[in-house]
């Protein structure tokens, strides 16, 4: 008996700017079910910090509670993690955020752990559009206690046990875009494609990125009648765009009837490339989303890839103007600046 | 591509790299599990009926497995097959009651064996149980052919290859020895009912036109015939001077012997550069250990005696250039002869076939290069009923492909007298079992180690020089040889894919660590190998292809390094990947 991850890689495994192969950003084996959805976000986000080539000590990951929030043991071994009390991973992000902004935060939480006990600190990191990627991992119902609804589960949808739920489900990005975040998307764990670019993008991004994965749970909610198995949303998927996530800019040079090339750019100089696939839909117009949420919603449908981007983001720290320096590499001379920078304040305030 | 066809037993078999490259399809993994779990005698067991001499095999091999190993392609070193073959062999108990029982009454067939060595034993081990009558023809006293004289005693000892060698013998068989056969059709007219001939490649190479060959003959010896009276103890000395010419293996046993009988100064000449001669590695190590200088690109041009006693050699000094299509051509560099003093010389130069005996009107067909012409599937002659096998078949190679070559014949040779097709031949068995116990649990050991290669051990020089009969290697201890065995990577435990059960998750190409699971488009094979996660360039393996999953893909594994760690079926929530055992037994004579 073994279940132990073998330390061997492909000998021609590709390496990134850095130097670094894939493995680098593993992480240990998962303990979850195998087939779980979260499995294949875990390896997402291990592909897109691989591909982006960020240093792995620059990055914190950061979860709450549940199967989800389990996670961060599965992918960065190399980075700085935190498993936070349930719902309250917000809280930590902005602690950690406002005390060091040069590091990468990445979230990672579940349908229980934002949509139900932390829905109140979901709510306002969002508002504050705190610099981080949040990742949910949206299997809509509770796995790790046996697969009761959760607050996102769909009105109808069935349950492995035959109960119908009849209550409305929490569209978790629509209360995003509501709320003003500033980078929303919506995946799926199964469609790979889609999904890395979609984290690349968010990691990118300034300000708050949100990102709703469905993620089908094998063991409770898999089954005929659920609206979050793996076969219910293959079959469902709409996905308003494919993107790449382009590290410069390339020339355009297609532009097809139905499909519009459209390039869009993010804060750190990098780019989106959008093939767009519904016409009426434009990702930089909070009111065409809101809308096209609502007639998907009507057509049973689910909508994937990058919902919304607002780039004129302004993060947290750049609104309330926190010191640009690391609040752990302060030194002295910058705490206590002497008498006559005190006498200068008290004078201000005569 | 179209999907993988599982009920070909080829494609898993290719799978099994050492397997697959060892001319007998000895199913390697297997007994190195046994070995791992302490089964000593079964792990000796499997390799005996595949393989013939697993004592012999484990201390000589030419090991066409090891460079096959998957192990080599992930890390730098092989699993150490040959010397695990040994261990089964040292530790393991009286095999006596393993045997095949051998018919007291006999089927009335009667066969010559001509030639007692590997190819001709394993035709006898082979037609024995089936009740022939075999008869078994040798110029030597004792059976083992070229393993008996041409491969020195401090690496196979005469105990082992006794034992092994007698067992066969033990048979019924009935033995001709001290036999020299001079016609083959004193044979063919003795009513036998079919002949093997396996009197392998006997004649060492001269140099005859060499420059002063024969004016010191007594100091220039044939490198085969030499080891040959050495076994034979009809010679047990040389000078302390030698020269063995010759970058084979026949050449570093040469060199090693004449160190044990006086050679102090011995030293080898190529007329290749080093890392060209054909030798294995190890035994150009083991040679060097024992400070034998190598010397490259040194071609033979004359020898020098004085009344008739052997002064030295003059070598022209060459350099290898090679043309757009890599073929070799030696180039002098310009430099002046070197003299080298000597008082021996031994040319170990190749070694050669000798068919004189062999009739020309007895319809036994020879080819412009005088080599008899044998279908090398039947090994069969162009006269019916007469059959070759061995270094005498195809050419001198090694013991393994001999052993091979044995038990082809030996099934031609039991079809061939119950009057069936000979060209008709018995395909594989195979198996393919689950190795699933529970959550986690495979009845194997999955875990891969981090272990390199452990090195045997060597008795010390001064003892080995100072004894000829003494053995250079003393072979794995019980614990080092379970890390050794633990090394290996369980390539007959195969991942087997059924697409049907798929429900495109993609967890098992999340955990593969060396990624090559892919789910992906269908495309041509060479495209397909282009686009996976790590393209798959090693051509000489397979891709593992689905039939058609839901979402249009298919499911598409490069073999390549696979470490067969059975995570892909473990982090499976359907089952389907399992790691299923796959054995695959050549067929031999009677089955």
């Amino acid at each position: 008996m073994s279940y132990i991850k073998p330390k061997f890689e492909h000998p021609r495994a590709p390496k990134n700017e850095l130097g670094f192969t894939r493995k680098e950003y593993e992480g240990s084996l998962s303990t979850l079910c195998a087939g779980c959805g979260h499995d294949s976000i875990s390896a997402a986000i291990t592909d897109a910090c691989f591909e982006l080539a960020i240093e792995p000590h620059k990055v914190a990951k950061l979860s709450g509670i549940g199967c989800s929030s389990k996670t961060p043991a599965y992918f960065l071994n190399n980075s700085h993690g935190f498993n936070s009390v349930h719902g309250r991973m917000p809280s930590v992000a902005t602690g950690a955020n406002l005390a060091n902004r040069d590091m990468v935060y990445l979230g990672v939480s579940g349908d229980g752990d934002s949509a139900s006990i932390g829905f109140g600190q979901f709510a306002h990191v969002i508002r504050r559009n705190l610099n981080m990627t949040y990742i949910v991992m949206n299997n809509g119902c509770y796995g790790l206690t046996k697969g009761q609804d959760s607050a996102t589960a769909d009105h109808g949808s069935k349950s492995k046990s035959g109960h119908v739920n009849n209550f409305e489900g929490i569209d978790l990005c629509a209360i995003a875009i509501e709320l003003g975040a500033t980078y929303v998307a919506q995946s799926f764990s199964g469609d790979k494609n889609q999904l890395i670019p979609l984290i690349k993008a968010a990691l990118s991004h300034s300000g708050f990125s949100f990102i709703n994965v469905i993620s089908p749970c094998v063991t409770f909610n898999n089954n005929l009648g659920s609206t979050k198995s793996y076969d219910y949303v293959r079959e469902h998927n709409e996905a308003l765009s494919t993107l790449d996530f382009v590290p410069v800019k390339e020339e355009i040079v297609t532009k097809y009837d139905d499909i519009e090339v459209k390039f869009v750019e993010m804060h750190d100089g990098t780019y989106i490339k959008l093939n767009k696939l519904h016409p009426e839909w434009n990702p930089e117009d909070k009111l065409s989303i809101i809308n096209a949420l609502q007639v998907a919603r009507q057509k049973d449908e689910i909508l994937t890839g990058l919902l919304y981007l607002d780039n004129n983001s302004i993060e947290l720290n750049d609104l309330i103007g926190t010191v640009k320096t690391p609040l752990n590499t302060l030194t002295e001379k910058e705490l206590c600046p002497g008498s006559v920078v005190l006498d200068g304040i008290n004078a201000s305030l005569r | 591509m179209k999907p993988t066809n599982y009920k070909d037993p080829e494609y898993f078999h290719k799978v099994v790299d050492c397997q697959y490259a060892c001319p007998a399809h000895t199913p390697v993994p297997h007994y190195i599990r046994l070995i791992a779990a302490g089964k000593y005698t079964e792990a000796y067991m499997v390799n005996w009926e595949s393989n013939v001499f697993p004592g012999i095999l484990g201390r000589t091999c030419d090991r066409p497995c090891e460079p096959a190993c998957r192990r080599g392609r992930i890390e730098e070193e092989p699993v150490a097959i040959c010397r695990l073959k040994r261990v089964a062999s040292d530790f393991k108990d009286d095999i006596q009651q393993y045997l095949p029982e051998i018919p007291k009454t006999k089927n009335g067939k009667k066969i010559a064996i001509i030639g007692a060595g590997p190819a001709g034993l394993t035709v006898a081990r082979d037609l024995a149980p089936l009740g022939y009558e075999l008869h078994i023809y040798d110029d030597q006293g004792k059976g083992g052919g070229m393993m008996r004289s041409q491969i020195p005693s401090f690496r196979l000892p005469d105990s082992v290859l006794d034992q092994e060698v007698n067992v066969i013998l033990d048979m019924d068989v009935i033995k001709h020895f001290n036999q020299y056969v001079t016609s083959l059709k004193s044979i063919v007219d003795e009513a036998y009912d079919a002949v093997f001939v396996a009197t392998g490649a006997p004649k060492g190479k001269d140099l005859p036109n060499l420059p002063g060959r024969w004016d010191a003959k007594e100091n220039i010896h044939i490198g085969i015939q030499w080891l040959a009276n050495v076994a034979f103890e009809h010679t047990n000395k040389i000078g302390k001077r030698v020269l063995v010419l010759g970058g084979g293996n026949t050449a570093m046993d040469c060199c090693r012997t004449s160190r044990r009988l006086g050679g102090e100064e011995v030293k080898v000449l190529v007329r290749s550069p080093f890392k060209e001669m054909k030798a294995s590695p190890w035994e150009k190590e083991d040679a060097m250990h024992e400070d034998i200088p190598i010397l490259e690109n040194h071609v033979p041009k004359s020898f020098i005696s004085e009344n008739g006693k052997l002064k030295g050699m003059f070598f022209e000094k060459v350099k290898a250039e090679y043309d757009e299509k890599g073929k070799r051509k030696l180039v002098p560099t310009g430099e002046p002869d070197v003299f080298i003093e000597a008082d021996d010389v031994i040319i170990a130069i190749g070694q050669e076939n000798r068919f004189e005996w062999i009739e020309k009107d007895l319809g036994v067909e020879f080819d412009e290069w005088d080599m008899p012409v044998v279908n090398e599937t039947t090994f069969a002659s162009t006269r019916e009923g007469v059959f070759f096998g061995g270094d005498a078949a195809l050419g001198p190679k090694n013991v393994i492909t001999a052993v091979a070559q044995g038990h082809q014949a030996a099934i031609s040779i039991d079809l061939y007298c119950h009057s069936k097709d000979i060209n008709e031949r018995p395909g594989p068995g195979v198996t393919l079992i689950s190795t699933k116990m529970g959550i986690h649990e495979w009845s194997y050991d999955n875990g891969v180690s981090n272990d390199i290669r452990f090195v045997v051990p060597q008795a010390d020089k001064k003892i080995t020089l100072a004894d000829r009969k003494k053995e250079v290697e003393l072979g794995f201890d019980l614990k080092t040889a379970f890390k050794e065995a633990e090394r290996c990577l369980n390539c007959d435990v195969q991942t087997v894919f059924t697409e049907d059960k798929c429900i495109e998750c993609d967890a098992c190409m999340d955990v593969c660590p060396t990624q090559c699971i892919n789910f992906t488009e269908n495309e041509d094979e060479q495209d397909l190998r282009a686009k996976l996660l790590i393209p798959a360039m090693n051509q000489d393996q397979d891709l593992l292809v689905s039939d058609v999953l839901k979402t249009g893909k298919v499911m598409v594994k490069d073999e390549d390094v696979c470490l067969h760690c059975g995570l892909c079926a473990e982090r499976c929530p359907t089952a389907a990947w399992d790691m299923q055992k796959f054995m695959y037994n050549t067929a031999k004579a009677g089955c």
